[in-house]
């Protein structure tokens, strides 16, 4: 019954994508809120100001700066006073969960790219910009601590190709690093209770992120019509219906609940979610996590 | 069993329809079948009940479809049919299908054979035996299951003869003594016998007569009078005016049977006979082969023509005429008065009338010849020449043949001949002796007036007996003939004038010549005289008056070729016999063409009736169309007939509306040619890549409007020509782009493109990748070019040279660039011999247009313009791209003008005489 497993995505091809794809967005910088636990100066400019070693610029002091960071040196060339900016040199970890399950391995179209294989793209560009950026990227759990070397996209797209034989996949939730951030990708199928479990353990330890359901258009449409028989892609689950249309409506009740779910999940835990549909574009994706993980208040 | 017009062949299959109930239950109690899916949201599906009100049965509209099909495959195996023949229902014993079997049926022979095919049908369903009987090849009738003689149906056609009274009475000598039917399909004239015939079917059963209501029509052999072909044709009944159409067929020049002439002829209102003349030239004459009825495909209305169509070429060759002798002491007056109401007399020096390749040459006491003159006449006369020679005072002063052989005379001849019976000599002038029976001449009656006075006399040499063919009461020879290779040398030992014998003013003169084939006779010969003869068969005519190879049949005796009746061992045809073709005709010319008579208490029906018609088929195939039906709706209902599965049914179901014939296709056809032809239309050839294509109708619409802009050549809009569908004699240029998948063109579509080319047609081919005149095969262009020229018939090419009449049918230029600039441009290669002209800059090449121009600048992106005018494809860079595509608009409008004015530039080498001559 079970389907071979698909092709392993070539690991280069990948990242090549991924490069494609972070290319045309400007370095994602995230924004520190808990400097303390986790902030460590690194020697990568952040290209704003902020705290760190290196000159970044002068600007004209505005009222409501300290007077002792006023410039005198550069002052005393001219009739403004100027206050020194420093760059910005703080780093932080991201952690990244793909759902690498086998509901994920499923496209409803030729045309249309797997789940897994928009999940792996978006995740993996995420990691590219982060590591651009400075930042330091890696998986949950044990596997791949988050580093910061362009090494590490490497190993990470490899990862990436890994499939999980598990029929729909699970949040990893070990050894979590208290204060980081974390990107979990999956279609969110499978069992709530360990996503909850796993955001809510994740926010017990401060930590903020964003969940990405990735959906096909056919999980959103259902049109099916006639007897049919549902089959889950790995195989363990099955449904009989006589009339495939009806069953449509309440479906998509279920597939509403499941995402206002998620939503609330997503409010008590202060995480963002995010929808995504492997019709949409990639990039458009990549721009909403770029925005949510930016805005810092994620 | 019969249902209103409708019969069944096998009835007890409709018991079947019975079970469709039973078919009904069983299908309404399977649902439809599942499909499994793969589908990651089925986690949400767990648990959720289906409404009880579904159902799962098929619908009712489905199951009426599925019946309907297999009712409709149960009443197509019964094998309905409608309209079943009904007349065998008269009778149920055997059948027995008479078939008159003569050249007067092969018209009409189609439709009885499937008058046949229908009758021996119903007699199958009936379960009746039959047999089929033709008179002209009587045999015993074996009846059998009637369902075996219909395949053997095509193998009754008719026969170029008549059945004749031993036949028939063979016939009826073979009839079984049991009780049968009979259908008889008469070809509508009267014959010996038929009554007898008649008598002992009837005396078996009932006999219906089938007879075509189209009395056949005949031609009697031709006549040749006055130098005319006497035609003359015959009908069995003296019906009303009727108009027809005499066909002389022959082969022309190149080999192919035309026909040669047409003569209308009508018969008047009841005449059984028409005669007209067809008086043809000579040459025309000796070509026709045989003459027919148009309209008429029997033997009957065919008639060969043999030898005596033809007009033998003689050559006289005498001594020049001294002093003004009087025309009745001419030594060719005789020869004259005997041979030319029969053939063509050539006259001329010796020299002249070889090469004309006559059939005899005669030389009138003609001695001496130049060795060139001797050599010829010894060639000529291998090669199949009659060479007849006359005696006379010259040869027999002369030492020709005296001491040896001369190869040009049969004999050696004594030195001055012999008198006698004149006033210085003794004894009476000589008498000829009766012709021996080897001789030629054996037969002829010697009149008694004839005498020899004065003759040359041969030596006695041992093959002297051999050679002699004539003689005198004494033994002297008075005729010598002798072979030389194909041909043969004959000497009359006295002269062609009455000098020297009174036998040049009898008739026996004409005679001899007659039977020495010098002359051939116009009067066919008598039977008695061909006794003894045999006569192989070249070619014979079969029923529907088509001329075949004979073969290998035997041949036939002389004495049964002119009137025996014709049989199957003396078949119509063209006869080869000893020194002549004799053709054999189905009708002769006192053949009377008399109607069949049949007492009144029979049934005399004609060939038509109404076809009948098997449903099975048909009902077969909608029951196949009902299935494909049921297979999309059950597809549809179960959810599979989505996206790509629809749009492939919805194609499936196009494609077999699409299939049915389109009607007014003719109309379509007209109007494009009439669009095609009103203007010069330039046209380009349709690839199938709809890029190329558009571009090419792109660049043609633009060289179009700079051709209107700037010369008298005003285009309409450019045609996209398929080479498979569409004619292309009406335009005068077509643009040929190659893409590497374009298909290749049927062999049908290379004729067509060979035919242009040769009349006058251009193709530009185009490679657009600037590569082939390297004649690169590297680029897959360039490969496919070579592939779809091979079998065009294209001459030998080279580069345009640089005063090939392109380079200044209007515009002077150098190059020829499209899109790329200028490779080299291959066209038609000038003969090898072309000079220059004196004084002019170019060379002599005043013929013929090229019919293939082949290049790969692509000259269509080059003049392609949008619906506003402008350019569509950028070429080169600012204004040295510009410039280029001035020059390539210059080159077609060149091409354009080459292809319509042909070499008229070319001409200008001749200005300087033209203005010679003018007086400057």
């Amino acid at each position: 019954m079970s389907e071979p497993l698909p092709q392993l995505q070539d690991p280069r091809e990948l990242r090549e994508r991924a490069e494609t794809q972070a290319s045309s967005l400007p370095p994602l910088l995230a924004r520190a809120e808990h400097l303390a636990g986790t902030v460590l100066l690194g020697d990568h400019g952040r290209r704003r100001s902020g705290l760190g070693d290196d000159f970044w610029q002068y600007r004209p002091a505005q009222q409501g700066d300290p007077t002792r960071w006023i410039d005198w040196r550069r002052s005393a060339r001219s009739d403004d006073r100027y206050v020194r900016e420093r760059e910005w040199q703080i780093a932080q970890s991201v952690m990244l969960w793909v759902d690498q399950a086998a509901s994920m391995r499923f496209t409803s179209d030729k045309k249309l790219p797997e789940k897994c294989e928009r999940a792996r793209l978006l995740a993996l560009a995420t990691a590219i910009l982060l590591i651009r950026g400075g930042e330091r990227v890696g998986l949950t759990g044990t596997l791949l601590p988050p580093r910061r070397a362009r090494n590490q996209i490497l190993r990470l797209a490899e990862f990436f190709s890994v499939s999980n034989p598990g029929d729909y996949g699970v949040p990893e939730h070990r050894a979590m690093i208290p204060n980081a951030r974390a990107l979990f990708v999956s279609d969110y199928m499978g069992d709530m209770a360990e996503v909850e479990l796993a955001l809510t353990k994740a926010a017990d330890r401060g930590i903020r992120g964003v969940i990405l359901q990735i959906l096909d258009p056919s999980e959103e449409a259902f049109p099916f019509h006639g007897r049919t028989i549902f089959q889950s892609v790995g195989g363990t689950l099955q449904h009989e219906t006589l009339k495939a249309n009806d069953l449509r409506d309440r479906y998509l009740t279920r597939l509403a609940e499941r995402k206002e779910r998620l939503q609330s999940l997503c409010r008590v835990t202060g995480w963002q979610y995010q929808l995504h549909h492997t019709d949409n574009s990639a990039q458009s994706a990549l721009l909403t996590i770029y925005q949510a993980l930016d805005r810092g208040t994620a | 069993m019969m249902l209103g017009p409708i019969g069944f062949a096998a009835p007890w299959l409709l018991v079947a329809l019975a079970a469709l109930p039973i078919l009904w239950i069983l299908l309404r109690a399977v649902p439809p079948a599942p499909i499994r899916r793969r589908f990651p949201g089925v986690a949400l599906l767990l648990g959720l009940k289906d409404d009880e009100s579904v159902s799962d049965r098929t619908p009712w509209w489905l199951l009426l479809l599925r019946m309907l099909a297999v009712a409709a495959v149960i009443i197509g195996l019964a094998g309905p049919i409608l309209n079943p023949q009904d007349e065998a229902e008269t009778g149920n014993g055997p059948l027995l299908i008479v078939l008159d079997g003569s050249w007067a049926s092969a018209r009409d022979w189609d439709t009885s054979a499937e008058l046949i095919d229908g009758i021996l049908a119903e007699a199958g369903r009936q379960g009746r035996t039959a047999a089929v009987l033709r008179l002209t090849t009587p045999e015993e009738p074996v009846f059998r299951a009637a369902e075996t003689w219909r395949t053997r149906i095509p193998g009754f056609a008719p026969k170029a003869w008549e059945p004749g009274a031993p036949d028939t009475a063979a016939t009826i000598a073979a009839l079984p003594d049991n009780r049968f039917d009979t259908y008889w399909m008469s070809d509508g004239l009267a014959r010996e016998g038929r009554t007898d015939l008649l008598t002992a079917l009837e005396s078996r059963g009932t006999v219906t007569i089938y007879e075509s209501p189209r009395p056949p029509l005949g031609l009697k052999p031709v006549r040749i009078e006055d130098g005319a072909l006497q035609v003359t044709a015959a009908r069995p009944l003296g019906l009303g005016p009727q108009d027809i159409t005499v066909q002389a067929m022959g082969r022309d020049p190149s080999g192919t049977m035309r026909t040669l002439a047409n003569l209308p002829m009508t018969f008047g209102d009841g005449a059984l006979e028409t005669t007209e003349a067809l008086s043809l030239p000579a040459e025309l004459r000796a070509r026709v082969t045989h003459l027919t009825i148009a309209g008429s495909r029997t033997a009957g209305a065919t008639t060969l023509s043999d030898d005596s169509f033809r007009r033998r070429e003689v050559a006289l060759i005498g001594t020049r005429a001294e002093g003004e002798a009087l025309d009745l002491l001419s030594p060719m007056h005789y020869l004259h008065k005997a041979l030319e109401p029969s053939v063509d007399l050539l006259e001329g020096g010796l020299n002249d009338v070889i090469p004309a390749n006559p059939d005899v040459i005669v030389l009138s006491d003609v001695a001496t010849l130049s060795d060139l003159e001797k050599d010829e006449l010894i060639e000529w006369t291998e090669n199949g020449g009659l060479l007849l020679r006359f005696a006379g005072p010259r040869l027999a002063a002369s030492d020709v043949s005296r001491e040896a052989e001369d190869p040009l005379l049969p004999v050696r001849l004594r030195a001055g001949g012999r008198n006698v019976g004149g006033a210085m000599s003794w004894g009476e002038p000589k008498t000829l002796a009766p012709f021996e029976a080897t001789s030629p001449f054996s037969g002829l009656a010697i009149p008694s007036d004839v005498t020899i006075s004065s003759q040359v006399v041969a030596q006695p040499d041992p093959s002297l007996s051999q050679r002699v063919i004539a003689r005198l009461t004494d033994g002297t020879p008075l005729v010598t003939r002798k072979e030389l290779g194909q041909g043969q040398v004959i000497l009359f030992h006295v002269t062609a004038s009455a000098d020297w014998s009174t036998l040049p003013l009898s008739g026996l003169f004409v005679q001899m010549l007659e039977r020495l084939s010098i002359s051939s006779s116009t009067s066919r010969p008598a039977a008695e005289d061909l006794a003894g003869t045999t006569w192989q068969p070249m070619q014979i005519m079969t029923a529907t008056g088509r001329i075949e190879p004979a073969g290998t049949l035997p041949g036939v005796p002389g004495e049964r070729l002119i009137d025996a009746p014709l049989a199957a061992d003396l078949q119509p045809g063209l006869y080869q016999g000893p020194d002549r073709t004799l053709a054999r005709n189905v009708l002769s010319a006192d053949t009377v063409l008399r109607p069949a008579q049949w007492p009144a208490r029979l049934r005399v029906e004609g060939l038509a009736r109404a076809a009948e018609q098997p449903l099975g088929g048909w009902l077969l195939g909608l029951a196949l169309a009902l299935l494909t039906a049921d297979i999309l709706a059950t597809l549809a209902l179960s959810g599979r007939l989505r996206g790509g599965a629809a749009g492939t049914a919805a194609t499936l179901l196009a494609a077999l509306i699409l299939a049915a014939p389109a009607p007014g296709h003719a109309q379509d056809d007209t109007a494009r040619a009439i669009e095609a032809t009103a203007e010069v239309v330039l046209a380009h050839v349709v690839t199938g890549n709809p890029q190329v294509d558009d571009l090419a109708e792109a660049g043609l619409r633009g060289l179009g409007q700079v051709l209107n802009f700037r010369t008298s050549v005003e285009p309409a809009d450019p045609m996209a020509v398929n080479l498979e569908t569409d004619e292309l004699a009406f335009f005068p240029f077509l643009y040929w782009p190659i893409t590497p998948d374009q298909p290749i063109p049927s062999g049908e579509a290379y004729e067509k493109l060979n035919r242009y080319l040769r009349s006058g047609g251009m193709i530009l081919f185009d490679t657009r990748d600037a590569d082939v005149a390297r004649f690169g095969a590297a680029s897959p262009n360039g490969r496919k070019l070579q592939a779809l020229a091979a079998p065009l018939d294209i001459p030998a090419l080279e580069p345009v040279p640089e005063d090939h009449v392109l380079t200044r049918t209007f515009y002077l230029l150098r190059d020829f660039p499209g899109r790329h600039p200028g490779r080299d441009v291959w066209v038609e290669a000038a003969p090898a011999d072309a000079e220059k002209i004196e004084g002019m800059p170019f060379r002599n090449l005043n013929d013929g247009v090229t019919p293939v121009v082949i290049g790969g600048n692509d000259w269509a992106a080059a003049w392609a313009v949008d619906e506003r005018g402008g350019p569509v494809v950028p070429i080169g860079r600012g204004y040295s791209g510009e410039r280029q595509r001035e020059i390539a608009y210059r080159f077609g409008v060149n091409l354009i003008m080459h292809v319509l004015t042909g070499n008229y530039k070319s001409d200008q080498v001749h200005v300087p005489a033209l203005l010679d001559r003018l007086g400057q």
